[in-house]
């Protein structure tokens, strides 16, 4: 099989291996943007993703991400008139291989076989598939709803769903038969002293070290941990349905707050996959300011993640600190877009607008003063006695789990895994940049604190070089129906106005088809799915959060350890809840 | 804010060489929220600077040792200025709120540092965040644990009124649930106007009276 790799070009794919194993069982094979693409019936989709997991050649092991798309009022021709298509996205990581693998269902019988035994990152992916669209994933041992709550009746992202319909929740969910299940599932060697004398306890949602709205129902044998059932969705505030009932230059808000730690990483992937299926190239000063502000950005998210993870381990002073530095990138990042923390910097094309002329000597002077305000930092952690006592072998994940389950970004880095997609498939000139990937040991808390405080330090040598290299020129794309004329033009010319008039009133509309693209956001591999019926709003826009298959593992990471070690290790994963629960 | 000095400086009894210094008007409720920071006073004079009613010359009279105020004055000087709060944050503006409790905004300047993540230790609950059907029995319950007396900031557009999260999940609004003292407008907002917000708080605080 022959597979050509390439940063921007497509990639092919010969899928003759698997039309032999599974015959008849192929429905279409095409594109997802540069995607390779292969339909499947549904009979053999169970199949055909194992054969791509393990025959050689492919070995895609990794399941990013799995969607649905509702086709309700889609009106193309598809390999299936069945109303839910089901989209899984798959990866190799060493060569760089990704497949896109679709199956349908009718709307009469949603029902598929699901992978939970392929891939321990099907699990929340596909109870978010049912939950959203009411797929139902024939089994899963744990299928029952993530985002809404349990009382909740109803698949919201069905295109018949009513958008305003919201239903009220009368008390939280007990969480009792989750945790029967989980005792039979991973039954734990525990014999107690007594009869019944493991406790209950209840962390979160509103608890300081859950971070206000992640809930954790643990069983305890004394400090250790026996069984956790984490429950997510409390911010769950309906991004993917926003999204479609906005044009697409609306939605860049909505994207400032799913990692609001760091907006403009947000906006950036946002704004590179609505261009990718617009077919827009944005010019090269366009790209380089989204890679500077994208990398203060990361710098900006590793360093609320740190310092809130050194307050849970009750090391205050770091906290204040690193935040004193955030407020100084703030101030540079705020005289640019005229935010601190929620930007909506990007548009469609280009940017909102150019930065200021004073920006360069800003950010270079920032630049000198962030690794000396990290230095101070490093130097009450990096020998502290405490902090390597509680961090040092605490919450581990091995490289092949941490693959399996999702992770990408720093937490899989931590695990040993040199892996990084400004690396691996470089865009906006990532290519061009001398910088290294900072990796751990052992994927334990540590490895994930140090590989973020040196990640710090290498988006400030990107920032440098860039600072350098940014070229002159237009900011945004010359491209009429997408970007908005300067306002000499607008005022000044027929052409300049009736342009204006266009953008402004019927907004984008990008061709119809759909796309997957990423970029590596402070978290990981950020992708938007956004497909398109050619009209001025997205039909879907799904975003894969790169937090939300981290998370899924929290349970094994904080299960056979003290309840202290699950507050570290939980800290260490980063999850920001705009970005779990959308 | 300026620190202003009122009135003909009253004779000090006790050194009549040196006149006392009365340092503000400062009743509390009405137009009469300080006029002074009084940031930069020692503590006693700003004590004294809230708590003295304009006019009460007897209390010159008696010299530093003694203030003569009313119990619901005191009471509510206390409560004002040592607001504790509990942060319901739960997303961006969560992000904002920890802004304004580090240094650069500083929230104890207004004595409201004391971060409580406990409802039952804690007198000001601020909303910090977008609220969903999920999360609303939950507000609503660590709403319940807080003692009186007790107030609510609606930090951002979210927690007041849905924000533009207007969807099937997304609560519009936490005054459906628990009532509210003051709405801090931005998205988030910014940590000028949580301070303002707090501020505003205060006022309302310093017209309570201490049985109410």
């Amino acid at each position: 099989m022959a597979v050509r790799a390439g940063t921007s070009s497509t990639v092919e794919v010969d899928f003759a291996p698997l039309r032999q194993q599974i015959g008849a069982g192929v429905l279409a094979e095409g594109r997802l943007g540069r995607l390779p693409l292969i339909h499947v019936k549904r009979e053999a989709l169970l199949e055909t993703l194992r054969f791509l997991k393990e025959a050689p050649g492919f070995r895609l092991h990794q399941l990013v991400d799995l969607t649905v798309v509702d086709r309700l009022h889609l009106k193309d021709n598809a390999a299936s008139s069945d109303r839910f298509e089901l989209v899984y996205f798959l990866h190799n990581l060493q060569t760089e291989l990704r497949v896109v693998v679709k199956t349908s269902v009718p709307e009469s019988d949603p029902k598929v076989a699901s992978a939970f035994s392929l891939w321990r990152s099907a699990d929340w992916g596909e109870r978010e598939a049912y939950d959203q669209y009411g797929v139902v994933f024939e089994g899963h041992p744990n299928l029952r709803r993530i985002l809404n709550h349990y009382q909740f009746v109803g698949h919201p992202l069905r295109k018949d769903y009513n958008i305003l319909r919201g239903q009220w929740l009368s008390d939280a969910d007990p969480l009792v038969e989750e945790l029967e299940q989980r005792r039979r599932l991973h039954p734990r060697p525990f014999e107690p002293d007594e009869p019944g004398e493991t406790m209950i306890l209840n962390i979160g949602p509103s608890h300081p070290a859950t971070h206000g709205t992640l809930r954790n129902l643990v069983e305890l044998d004394g400090e250790k941990i026996l069984y956790c059932i984490p429950e997510i969705g409390y911010l769950h505030r309906g991004f993917e349905k926003s999204a479609e009932t906005h044009e697409y230059q609306q939605v860049i808000p909505y994207t400032d707050r799913l990692n609001y730690c760091s907006a403009i990483s947000n906006n950036v992937g946002y704004a590179k996959a609505v261009e990718a299926l617009c077919g827009i190239e944005v010019p090269e000063r366009c790209q380089s300011i989204r890679v500077i502000l994208a990398e203060l950005s990361r710098i900006m998210d590793h360093l609320v993640c740190n310092g809130a993870n050194l307050v849970d381990l009750g090391a205050l002073t770091n906290f204040w600190y690193l935040f004193n530095l955030r407020e100084k990138i703030y101030t540079v990042i705020e005289s640019v877009t005229g935010a601190r923390l929620t930007n909506s910097y990007t548009r469609i094309g280009g940017l909102w607008a150019d930065v200021t002329d004073d920006f360069v000597e800003a950010t270079r002077a920032l630049l000198r003063e962030i690794p000396a305000d990290v230095d101070r930092t490093m130097k009450l952690v990096a020998r502290n006695r405490i902090f390597l006592d509680r961090t040092v072998g605490v919450g581990k994940i091995s490289i092949d789990d941490a693959i399996s389950y999702g992770y990408t970004g720093p937490c899989l880095r931590a695990t040993g895994m040199e892996y990084d997609l400004r690396k691996a498939q470089p865009y906006y000139g990532y290519e061009r940049f001398d910088f290294e990937i900072p990796t751990g040991h052992q994927g334990d808390t540590y490895d994930r604190i140090m590989v973020r405080f040196e990640e710090i330090n290498q988006s400030v040598r990107i920032v440098e070089q860039a600072l350098k290299s940014m070229p002159a020129g237009p900011f945004r794309a010359d491209h009429p129906l997408v970007v908005m004329p300067d306002k000499s033009n607008t005022y000044g010319s027929i052409e300049g106005l009736v342009n204006h008039f266009k953008v402004v009133m019927h907004g984008i509309s990008p061709p119809a088809g759909e796309v997957y693209d990423w970029t590596e956001s402070p978290n990981g591999e950020l992708g938007f799915h956004v497909v398109s019926d050619g009209t001025m709003r997205p039909y879907k826009c799904k975003v894969r959060p790169p937090c939300y298959y981290v998370y899924s593992s929290f349970p094994q990471l904080a299960e056979e350890g003290l309840i202290a070690d699950a507050i570290a290790a939980l800290g260490s994963l980063n999850v920001v809840a705009g970005e779990l629960d959308r | 804010m300026a620190e202003k000095k009122s009135g003909a400086t009253p004779a000090n009894p006790a050194n009549p060489a040196k006149p006392v210094e009365r340092v503000a008007t400062l009743a509390p409720g009405g137009d009469g929220w300080p006029a002074t920071s009084g940031a930069h006073a020692p503590a006693s004079q700003r004590a004294r600077a809230y708590l003295t009613k304009p006019g009460t010359e007897t209390e010159a009279a008696l010299g530093d040792a003694v203030i003569l105020t009313k119990l619901d004055d005191v009471v509510a000087w206390g409560r004002l200025n040592s607001l504790w709060p509990i942060p319901f944050g739960t997303a961006c503006c969560a992000i904002e709120f920890m802004g304004t409790v580090s240094s650069v905004f500083d929230l104890s300047r207004f004595g409201a540092e004391l971060v409580r993540f406990s409802p039952r230790q804690a007198d000001l609950m601020i909303v910090a965040g977008t609220i969903n059907y999920k999360m609303a029995p939950i507000l609503k319950r660590i709403y319940d644990q807080m003692c009186e007396p007790k107030w609510v900031i609606a930090m951002g557009v979210c927690a007041s009124s849905g924000g533009f999260y207007d969807n099937y999940c997304t609560l519009q609004g936490i005054d459906k649930i628990v009532p509210v003292d003051i709405y801090a407008a931005g998205c988030p907002p910014r940590p000028e106007a949580v301070l303002q917000a707090l501020m505003e708080l205060q006022k309302k605080v310093a017209g309570l009276k201490a049985m109410e």
